[in-house]
């Protein structure tokens, strides 16, 4: 087993409980800081890190935090993004629910650099239990001292609280989530400006995903460079990810960056395989937003060589054969399942979430959907497949936020590796898998 | 409609003392930040849904428009805004759900209630609806039920829970925070 940065302690019992993750080095952290660092020393290691946003987009950072504009004096506010809904990943549920007090204390330390007085965790609704899980880790540092005015007699203030969500994908998307914040309709902003410079109440913001926030900690205490030498290249450090869909042993798993895809499909510490000993048909790498691929290219990149775990080796080969880690939401398909019917699947979701600012979302979405549903139930056209990649390509860029994209690359990925299961289900006039 | 219509609408004390505390979060003045906590304590205070009454008092809690409501509670999927059974039941039909055979539980479940997803039995015990992804993947295929998510399912573990939440006279909508 490789190194464990996230979930090292993960499965003791009551971890959550403050006095167990106080006795396995829990916010030892904050004291190192608060007694000796300066804010900007903290920045600098998660710069030397190079950790990268885990939500999805991989974004350096220590860059995102150094964005914050200091040259006013209005209040700024880190949230935490914990929307958790990108489909396959469940990776943010499992650390909090867990381990809340490694967040807590990533807060803290995020907070102290950035000059912070106020931060929210942003949990979507639907995960109350988990909401209610760190209100009481939350308390508990209270408490004892670690939150709340002057922290550890260090002048430090910082509230800390937790805000639900009510079931919007569209609220993960950072400007759509402040816009939630602060009680209306998910809608994302324009931008610019950034919520470096505008965000929640106006005011300069940071939004970090769960487990960017949670590996802060870990590169504070045993800094930067040691945090940078983990991993492989630019892609520095551990990574959750969150394994379903048809393998023997799905469930999250934290593993170091440039770990063989092959290794952690088969391998015996991992996934251990496919399930019922069916063969690989595709998996979907980073979340249901990223291009699908083919087993052979997920296995190897084009030029053969062996596909990696990581920002680099995962986007080798543009969207033409490669895809993205994005968020570590591993989905897994086997050779019994209906590629179309994946996507008709998805394109409904996207459709269902799309919040209906942009027409080409709003309306491009709905038309992907109804002409999958076509494809799918032997109604379509041969022209039907091309129709799909031309909805697709008109939606992608041309909108407000990410969703737009997010619903368009699997369609085109799918169209381009998958074409003759579309032409199959247009010549047969239904769909093969069904028996 | 009956229900919330025919009685007072007005918070327990508790409630309201949570709401008062839920408001002190955010900076002064922006008492709206509170509206999607305070709708959720609504909506498991008054039968499970958010009538227009429901919303009306919320608005005058916060001291915002009904319209700000409206638009709020209409645009996030958690809110119910028609009356619904005392036991809703969310069965999640995305991607790797429905790779695990989410369908056949959705199929089962309108089978056993008979109903469709989106209806609740004549009895009003039950209502079922679908929702998307709800982040338990690994452990597909997966309904919410209240708080609670529900792993793993087979039709036979969905009977099962049906035989328990028929038994206890289960209620799905009570205040989420504990």
């Amino acid at each position: 087993m490789g190194i464990k940065i996230l979930t090292e302690f993960i499965d003791l019992p009551d971890l959550n409980r403050f006095e167990v993750y106080r006795k396995h080095g829990g916010y030892e952290a904050v004291e190192k800081v608060l007694k000796n660092d300066t804010p900007d020393h903290v920045l600098a290691e998660v710069k030397i890190s190079n950790l990268r946003g885990r939500g999805g987009a991989g974004f350096p950072t220590g860059l995102k935090w150094s964005f914050i504009d200091k040259s006013t004096d209005k209040a700024r506010y880190l949230i935490c993004n914990a929307d958790e809904s990108e489909p396959g990943t469940f990776k943010d549920r499992y650390l909090m629910e867990r381990n809340p007090h490694l967040l807590i204390e990533g807060m803290i330390l995020a907070s102290f650099a950035l000059g912070v007085q106020q931060s929210f965790i942003y949990i979507r609704g639907e995960l109350f239990y988990v909401l209610n899980i760190l209100e009481k880790a939350i308390s508990e540092a209270y408490a004892k001292g670690f939150l709340g005015k002057n922290i550890l007699g260090s002048g430090f203030n910082l509230d800390l609280y937790c805000h639900p969500g009510a079931g919007a994908y569209i609220c993960g998307e950072e400007t759509a989530l402040i816009e939630s914040l602060e009680g209306k309709r998910g809608n994302p902003r324009m931008k610019p400006p950034f919520p470096a410079v505008s965000g929640l109440y106006g005011c300069p913001t940071v939004v970090n995903n769960v487990e960017t926030l949670a590996s802060v900690p870990w590169i504070v205490k045993n800094g930067g460079e040691a945090y940078s030498k983990i991993g492989i290249g630019r892609s520095t450090g551990t990574k959750l990810i969150s394994a379903c869909g048809h393998l023997k042993r799905p469930g999250v798993y934290e593993i170091e960056l440039g770990l063989p895809v092959e290794e952690f499909i088969y391998g015996e510490e991992y996934c251990q395989g496919i399930r019922n000993g069916n063969k690989l048909k595709a998996v979907v790498a980073g979340g249901s937003s990223v291009p699908i691929l083919p087993a052979n290219l997920i296995l190897k990149t084009a030029k053969g060589e062996p596909r990696l775990m990581s920002y680099e080796s995962l986007q080798e080969g543009g969207f033409e054969t490669g895809t993205m880690l994005g968020s570590g939401g591993f989905i897994v398909m086997d050779e019994t399942t209906c590629i179309v019917k994946n996507l008709w699947n998805f394109t409904r979701f996207y459709h269902h979430e799309s919040c209906g600012q942009c027409s080409p979302c709003r309306e491009g979405t709905g038309w992907m959907e109804k002409i999958l549903h076509r494809i799918e139930s032997g109604q379509g056209k041969m022209s039907d497949i091309d129709l799909l990649a031309d909805v697709a390509k008109n939606i992608e860029g041309n909108t407000i936020c990410p969703l737009g994209d997010a619903s368009a690359w699997p369609v085109r990925s799918t169209v381009r590796h998958f074409r003759t299961e579309f032409e199959k289900h247009l010549i047969e006039k239904r769909c093969p898998y069904i028996k | 409609m009956e229900s919330s219509n025919t009685k007072e609408i007005k918070f327990s004390e508790e409630s309201l003392e949570m709401v008062k505390g839920l408001i002190r979060r955010y900076p002064e003045g922006r008492q709206k930040s509170a509206l999607i906590p305070v709708l959720h304590i609504a909506q498991a205070e008054f039968d499970g849904w958010l009538s227009p009454a429901v919303m009306d008092y919320v608005a005058s809690l916060l001291d915002i428009q009904p319209i700000e409501v409206y638009e709020v509670a209409t645009f996030y999927t958690m809110f119910n805004l028609t009356p619904v059974g005392n036991c809703v039941i969310e069965v999640c039909r995305t991607g790797p759900c429905w790779l695990n055979g989410s369908d056949d539980i959705i199929e089962h479940l309108e089978k056993k209630l008979n109903i469709k997803a989106g209806q609740t039995t004549a009895d009003g015990m039950f209502t079922l609806k679908t929702v998307e992804c709800l982040a338990a993947c690994g452990n597909a295929p997966v309904m919410q039920v209240g708080v609670k998510y529900h792993e793993h399912l087979t039709t036979s573990k969905v009977d099962q829970l049906l035989d328990t939440f028929r038994a206890e006279g289960m209620i799905s909508h009570t205040n989420p925070y504990t």
